[in-house]
């Protein structure tokens, strides 16, 4: 498992113009990515996912390549396998909570029938955050940690080959933080997943980083390795 | 006189052009509020044009472009189609002046969906279709259902580009709006009482709905 990511690209906008030139590698199980906001953390994870494209550079992931600019090669969002946490969750407002879980394991052009059979891959992770309480409530009903763990539920479901994950616990309260903390780094652990953590927050990538990249204005300022 | 041909038209006229703007009024407007140019722009100006317009003046368009020596009436001539003084004229006329109100609505609800709902489901695996089914059309239904009821309401009241190209006759084309002209030219004022209530009873429960279904605002956004 490794990721090996070399980023550019010059967003220009009416306030600012911003040029993001990132290039890092690793072969740890749980990068991090740390730096303030506006710093370039979400542009990265983004370009990674296929929602932004890059101006150069190349990114791969797990040996397979999702970007290249020099073949030229972009892999649509669709095909790239990654799963992605946004930061505000991004549940759909209009589905309950297992028809989000089931959302990517259902293929074609109707959602997850609300009161149908749960595909296997879907069942197994509501299960897994025990959400089958709240099987039926839609995201508005729910708490901030309970919609973290729908979110990652229903990113999980769909078998990524790495997780993404756009400041996880920012919406939390503090108490809850720490708990998710620990529930991410044990289900990281149980899978054996690779994921890579964007935040601003130090005690997140004390936490979950064995390989953090200090992020400032666009570029890597710095990387820790923390030996095992 | 009759009050039961003229209205039945009508909403025959109306529930057509309401179906027809909801397939074009939708596609457009999904179109619209992906292509950010500035030519977008301008086609949503072209295209918002029969809202102000003078209907009589859509009208003559519509008799230039589509009467036996219009561009493309010559062309449906062939095939022995003249939509001159028929409902269908009426129904192109109707679904013209409609057709803002559905676009306008459309684009806006569609442009209200969070990016990083669709950006979830395209994340998740789902091809452009599935995510326009599954999550932009769905979020965007309120929206777009609200203009249709306007447009419905607009549709049914339909008068001057109507009478242009699909004239007054009695039963064939004869509309509400159009009926009442006529009841009131003949000095029916039963007739056209009768009418104009029935008229105005349902374009205020057609506004009412549409009310009800105003899109809420929320979903926060953020970036970087």
């Amino acid at each position: 498992m490794s990721v090996d990511i070399a980023i550019h690209r010059i967003m220009n906008d009416a306030q600012r113009r911003f040029e993001l030139d990132v290039a890092f590698r690793s072969d740890r199980r749980r990068i991090v990515l740390y730096g303030p906001s506006g710093a370039g953390k979400s542009l990265t994870l983004r370009a990674i996912a296929g929602l932004l494209k890059p101006d150069r550079g190349h990114i791969v992931v797990n040996g397979r390549s999702l970007f290249d600019a020099a073949r030229p090669l972009n892999l649509p969002t669709q095909y790239r396998k990654v799963g992605y946490l946004f930061q505000d969750y991004a549940l759909f407002p209009h589905l309950t909570v297992a028809q989000n879980v089931a959302f990517g394991v259902q293929r074609g052009m109707f959602n997850p029938r609300r009161h149908g059979d749960m595909p296997a891959p879907a069942l197994r992770w509501l299960q897994a955050f025990e959400l089958e309480p709240i099987a039926g409530n839609y995201p508005a009903q729910i708490s901030g940690g309970q919609k973290q763990r729908v979110a990652l539920a229903r990113a999980l479901a769909a078998e990524p080959d790495i997780l993404l994950l756009d400041e996880p616990f920012s919406a939390l309260d503090p108490a809850l933080k720490s708990r998710m903390r620990n529930e991410l780094t044990m289900v990281q652990a149980q899978l054996d997943l690779q994921m890579l953590v964007i935040t601003h927050d130090p005690a997140d990538a004390e936490a979950l980083g064995q390989h953090v990249f200090e992020i400032h204005e666009g570029r890597v300022r710095s990387e820790s390795n923390v030996s095992a | 006189m009759d009050i039961w041909a003229p209205l039945l038209l009508s909403l025959k006229v109306a529930l057509w052009a309401t179906g027809l703007n909801l397939l074009l009024g939708t596609a457009v407007a999904y179109g619209l509020s992906r292509w950010r140019t500035p030519m977008a722009e301008l086609v949503d100006s072209l295209l918002t044009l029969p809202l102000v317009l003078p209907p009589t003046v859509l009208g003559y368009y519509l008799l230039v472009v589509l009467g036996r020596h219009g561009v493309l009436g010559a062309w449906l001539e062939r095939w022995n189609i003249n939509p001159v003084f028929t409902w269908q004229g009426a129904v192109i006329a109707s679904t013209l002046v409609a057709f803002p109100m559905i676009q306008k609505a459309a684009r806006a609800a569609f442009e209200d969906v969070d990016p990083h709902l669709e950006g979830a489901a395209r994340v998740l695996g789902l091809p452009e279709w599935s995510v326009f089914f599954r999550v932009s059309l769905p979020l965007a239904a309120r929206g777009i259902t609200a203009g249709a009821l306007l447009a419905f309401a607009r549709a049914l009241g339909e008068f001057g580009a109507t009478l242009m190209i699909a004239g007054n006759l009695p039963g064939r084309t004869q509309t509400l709006s159009v009926a009442i002209y006529a009841a009131v030219q003949a000095g029916d004022d039963a007739g056209a009482n009768t009418m104009v209530i029935v008229a105005s009873i349902t374009c205020v429960v057609a506004l009412l709905i549409a009310g009800r279904l105003a899109p809420q605002h929320s979903q926060r956004r953020s970036e970087r």
